[in-house]
């Protein structure tokens, strides 16, 4: 059987792209994490909580919130282990995202770290807290005893 | 093949079988996600080599419904007397970067800031979010989603045209390798190059092209939050629900009288989802649909039976158009081996964007 010969391809000039995301509307909250704290934005007109935070609501279009610490006990929703990851996640090892219901009604998308994989199931209690990384402030579960 | 070229192959046999040149069409839009591959501006790149230059010209981009929204706006010139004749174009190259790139990419499509930066969100990893619940709340199982793949690979290994044309059985979706718990490698969709066209006429043009048209006679669009986090379930997608609800509505059908349909299997449980938001079956028995084969063809609605994204695949831009070429052949009676019977004409696509950020449902009749 003939061989089919290499197809020719050009390869593109390369190029990355950084991206800077501004943060000032958003200070007390990136601030508040590496303060240990998980801010949720609350409005001050209309009460209505959001979390990830947002500097104008959505519901009454005011702007200039107060923070709440959401930070506690919830609920897991669902969760998935992320088995093969994407180009900018290959020094993480296999990693689990959890949907959480906290006890004050917020929903929080997050990983879930230090818990057995067969642990981890649909309706267990897990903490909430702010997490340092050397990547930069966030926020993750932890699963309760 | 490069994106214009890849566009002409599918642009050509539009003309052929409407019996058209570029000199007729009015106006081009192009649905396509792009970003992964050369060309910043496709849709001028595609229109040039179609012979198309001077013509009206829109890109469109609704994720993985960009197709859809392409269909949508050529529709719309013409029903709002912008154009006569339009012709949709949907296309995608996904295979010029490396795949883990690829991953990157629609990943980042989540919501970058909130979901990808610190906790890097895949697209297998959402739908996953899917599963993970439906199968929690109904007792959903792994097997009745690899069913919906061994049926689509079926249908797709009768499709000249389906980059997966391999049958495969139940235990070949179970061992594949896991991808984001409970989805494995054949729970999902591959990556495409791909590309698709229409032509739409208005009615009085279309009746003087033919004598079979088939006709657009609705269109709902929806959407919903960027934050999953923010959606109040996972064991349906809310835009498929209220888009559903508004083309059923406009056509004054509803989903009993589909005689076949494409929904937006992009993973195996996104099929489930479709079948109980669209009111195929009940709340929770998707699996049970699956498991009786209700979604063949000699069941009760035909579902995905060009291979649908899963065994067709998935070029992002391409498909929606894909969509309606295909049910176009169906309703035209010239399905192949895949004709399912018709006996309402009238079909419906279903094209999800994103984790279910769009949804564009279609339905058609002859």
């Amino acid at each position: 059987m003939a061989l089919t010969p290499p197809v020719r391809r050009l390869k593109s000039r390369p190029v990355t792209f950084i991206f800077e995301l501004p943060t000032e509307k958003l200070t007390e909250f990136w601030d508040g994490l590496e303060k240990g704290k998980v801010y949720a934005s609350k409005c001050k007109k209309c009460g209505q909580i959001t979390f990830p935070p947002a500097a104008d609501c959505s519901g009454c279009f005011n702007s200039g919130p107060e923070w709440v610490d959401i930070q506690g006990e919830g609920e897991i929703e669902t969760f998935t282990h992320i088995v093969i990851r994407p180009a900018s996640f290959q020094s993480h090892p296999t990693y689990t995202v959890a949907v959480v219901k906290m006890n004050t009604g917020v929903k929080v998308l997050a990983w879930l770290t230090g818990a057995k994989l067969s642990d981890v199931k649909v309706g267990a209690k897990v903490k909430l807290a702010a997490v340092q990384s050397e990547e930069g402030p966030s926020y993750g579960f932890t699963l309760i005893e | 093949m490069n994106l214009p070229e890849l566009g002409f192959e599918a642009a050509k046999p539009a003309f052929e079988d409407a019996n058209l040149t570029s000199n007729d069409i009015d106006f081009l839009s192009v649905g396509t996600a792009g970003g992964w591959y050369e060309e910043f501006l496709p849709a001028v790149v595609v229109s040039e080599y179609l012979g198309l230059s001077g013509k009206g010209l829109v890109r469109c981009e609704a994720a993985c419904a960009s197709g859809s929204a392409a269909v949508a706006t050529a529709s719309n010139m013409i029903t709002s007397g912008h154009a006569d004749i339009a012709m949709a174009v949907g296309i995608e190259k996904m295979t010029e970067i490396d795949v883990l790139t690829a991953v990157e990419l629609i990943g980042r499509a989540g919501y970058y800031t909130w979901e990808f930066h610190n906790f890097g969100m895949t697209f297998p990893g959402y739908y996953a979010l899917s599963a993970t619940q439906h199968m929690k709340k109904f007792g959903t199982t792994e097997q009745q989603l690899a069913e919906v793949a061994v049926k689509n690979h079926k249908y797709g290994s009768m499709n000249p045209n389906a980059h997966l044309q391999n049958v495969i059985k139940v235990d070949d979706v179970l061992s594949s390798r896991m991808v984001a718990w409970p989805l494995k490698l054949y729970d999902c969709c591959p990556m495409s190059d791909g590309a698709a066209a229409l032509i739409l006429a208005s009615e009085e043009k279309a009746k003087s092209l033919t004598d079979s048209p088939i006709w657009i006679e609705s269109i709902g669009i929806s959407s919903d939050t960027a934050n999953v986090s923010k959606r109040s379930e996972y064991t349906s997608l809310r835009a498929s629900v209220i888009a559903s609800e508004k083309a059923f509505k406009k056509a004054n059908v509803g989903p009993d009288q589909i005689d076949v349909a494409d929904v937006h299997d992009c993973f195996t449980i996104a099929e489930l989802l479709a079948y109980e938001d669209l009111g195929f079956c009940k709340k929770g028995e998707a699996g049970k649909m699956i498991d009786e084969g209700q979604t063949e063809i000699g069941g009760k609605i035909p579902v995905n039976v060009d291979g649908g994204l899963k065994a067709k695949g998935h070029p992002i831009g391409a498909t929606g158009v894909s969509m309606i070429v295909g049910l176009t052949r169906q309703l035209r009676h010239q399905g192949g081996k895949t004709q399912a019977p018709i006996k309402h004409g009238i079909a419906l696509a279903h094209n999800v964007g994103g984790t279910g950020h769009y949804c564009y449902v279609t339905v058609l009749r002859s």
